[in-house]
């Protein structure tokens, strides 16, 4: 995989100074190539902004309103009753998902960080017989995307009578073969081998060391492996369709699926999709605004070292 | 991977170092923290991604035999024969095939898209660029369920605020259907290999420009010839990613069926395995995934290697 190791893009960078300001540039590109492409990024703006402008003021109208209002502008404001209606629904059967996905998605994300933090640091900073062959082999399970695993697994599972259960879902997500990539990558430029040999003198166990001083050092890439691996569990769909029978262990994504399926014969819940797919994607621009700013903390501390 | 204790072929050299607090680095030192270090991760990793991938070749190995009509049904080994019924079912190459076809054009646009945004957002000709960043990568947080709900309505007829053009072109229609989930992916991922791109771009220390800029190069032919070569690396991992997930392709698909009658069961890959194992023939479905894990392997370790060879060459 040497094409990909040469620059990590999310956590490798290592902020460069970049000398010469922007604006002094600026003044000396053509005007006709500065308005292109101020155009060009105007255009799919609105591209990748509409959508998600229709979604909310879809969620702000009456299921009536929904059809035969100004698509794009509100009318009636409906939306904080529209909320009160989706959490009251089949006694908050919403609210239940909401909670499963957080408990999937946060726990399941902050596990699978620190496991792959750990054998990523092993791997990057103990010199050991099978090192590589290992590496590989967890390279090998980037290249074959979990997916590709949710029949057998669900085999698996039934074998052992776990299908339909929180473990099912949760079990499988607690793996993360690219965040031992990157923490592998992060781990080797970021935690000096003196600070290592410097807490062997000092009598701290090795164990020690990598939760008292290695784990704050890779804390930027931890906190980007965690929220992509967030993401991935939240937004994961095939091991709960295969798995999970119970609308109560269904995560929120998976359960407005089941609903927009149902659309034809209850057209009444187009309301309620709408407004649980913005309410269910809130968290996730909520998580995204965090991980700007850690991302801009992640390149201080790169440029630190 | 489970043993904590150093295994005895260390101990000699460990223990006659160990003492003494070696600063030279003898061959294995701290196997056991090693093991405790590995250990979570590797077994969770031999449990959920190396054993299924056995169990699936195991099961896809089984053949159900019935003692005549109304007798036992009986797991027995059937050697390739599943593979046999996977090379001969149409709905299964012709989904792979789709997906070939989804992936050529697709995967493309989108990258080049994301060059293209990751060049502008690099380059002295943009203003507020913070918010064009923001902007362009707030879709990678729709979950894809989500954004085909979402596309699925505007691409319907009696939802979408732009009847327009809907009314004109049957964007749900058999022969549009999958390039309007093209557009659904392509909407969620610009964003995100744009940012991976950009940040490969942020890492290029730009003293390398000044000669160029002295030189008189123009903004285009210095992102061209100098800056595209050097974030090669991202392009090629953005581009094994997108091979990927172009190949496990299901939910965005798979909530177009509430839109779209045009999208089948067996419309891509994904949908196959699920529609086989809902019959239920786990042991096909078993055969189904091996094939498309083994396929997407083989594609996206050659894209890799391929890009390599070029690099090199």
């Amino acid at each position: 995989m040497s094409a990909v190791t040469t620059s990590h893009p999310r956590v490798g960078r290592s902020g460069a100074p970049r000398s010469g300001s922007p604006r002094s540039r600026a003044i000396r590109e053509p005007l006709v190539s500065r308005t292109s492409a101020m155009l060009i990024m105007a255009v799919f703006t609105v591209y990748f902004l509409l959508p998600l402008w229709w979604l909310l003021v879809a969620s702000s109208k009456s299921t009536g309103d929904i059809l035969t209002t100004n698509p794009l502008w509100f009318a009636d404001m409906r939306l904080f009753s529209n909320i009160g209606d989706l959490f009251a629904y089949r006694d908050g059967i919403f609210l239940r998902w909401l909670g499963n996905s957080l408990l999937y998605a946060g726990l399941g994300g902050a596990v699978a960080t620190l496991l792959a933090a750990m054998a990523g640091y092993a791997l990057a900073k103990y010199r050991f017989p099978g090192r590589e062959i290992i590496f590989d082999v967890v390279l090998g399970g980037v290249l074959v995307p979990a997916t590709a695993l949710a029949l057998p697994l669900f085999l698996i599972f039934s074998q052992v009578q776990l299908t339909n259960t929180f473990w099912a879902v949760f079990l499988p997500s607690l793996v993360s073969p690219f965040g031992v990539y990157l923490a592998r990558i992060f781990a080797a430029s970021s935690v000096p081998d003196e600070l290592l040999e410097a807490s062997r003198l000092d009598g701290a166990g090795e164990i020690r060391t990598f939760f008292t001083v290695s784990l704050r050092l890779m804390s930027p890439a931890l906190v980007t492996m965690f929220l992509f691996q967030f993401v991935a569990i939240w937004n994961n769909f095939f091991l709960p369709l295969i798995m999970l029978r119970s609308e109560e262990l269904f995560p929120v994504v998976f359960g407005l699926y089941g609903w927009n399926n149902q659309l034809n014969q209850i057209p009444e819940l187009r309301g309620l999709v709408l407004i649980g797919a913005l309410l269910s994607v809130i968290p996730l621009i909520v998580i995204f605004l965090l991980l700007q700013r850690f991302w801009r903390n992640g390149l201080g501390t790169g440029a630190l070292k | 991977m489970t043993t904590t204790a150093p295994a005895p072929t260390g101990t000699k050299r460990a223990s006659a170092t160990g003492a003494a607090r070696p600063r030279r680095r003898p061959r294995v030192l701290h196997k056991g923290s090693i093991a405790i270090l590995l250990a979570p991760f590797g077994i969770l990793f031999a449990l959920f991604y190396v054993l299924p991938i056995i169990f699936a070749i195991g099961q896809s190995l089984l053949v159900v035999r019935r003692e005549g009509t109304f007798g036992k049904a009986e797991l027995v080994f059937g050697g390739l024969s599943q593979y046999a019924l996977v090379f001969q079912n149409e709905a299964f190459w012709a989904s792979m095939l789709r997906m070939l076809a989804f992936g050529v054009v697709q995967v493309p646009i989108m990258l080049g898209l994301a060059l293209l945004f990751a060049l502008l957002l690099d380059s002295p000709l943009l203003k507020g660029k913070r918010f064009f960043r923001l902007a362009f990568f707030v879709p990678y947080a729709v979950p894809g369920v989500i954004a085909a709900i979402m596309w699925g309505s505007l691409f319907s007829p009696n939802l979408s605020p732009f009847t327009a053009l809907t009314e004109k072109v049957d964007f749900l229609g058999a022969d549009l259907v999958l390039w309007s989930i093209a557009n659904v992916v392509t909407w969620v991922y610009v964003g995100y290999n744009m940012l991976i791109i950009y940040s490969s771009l942020l890492s290029i220390p730009s003293e390398i420009y000044e000669a160029a800029r002295l030189d008189g190069a123009g903004q285009f032919r210095i992102a061209w010839s100098i800056k595209i070569p050097l974030v090669r690396p991202a392009i090629v991992m953005t581009a094994i990613f997108s091979i990927i997930g172009t190949l496990q392709l299901l939910a965005e698909p798979q909530v177009f069926r509430s839109f779209s009658s045009a999208v089948t069961s067996t419309f891509t890959p994904n949908m196959t395995v699920y529609a086989t194992a809902s019959i239920p023939n786990s042991n096909l479905a078993a055969a189904f995934s091996v094939v498309l894990a083994v396929t997407t392997f083989v594609l996206s370790f050659g894209f890799m290697k391929w890009m390599q060879k070029k690099g090199n060459a």
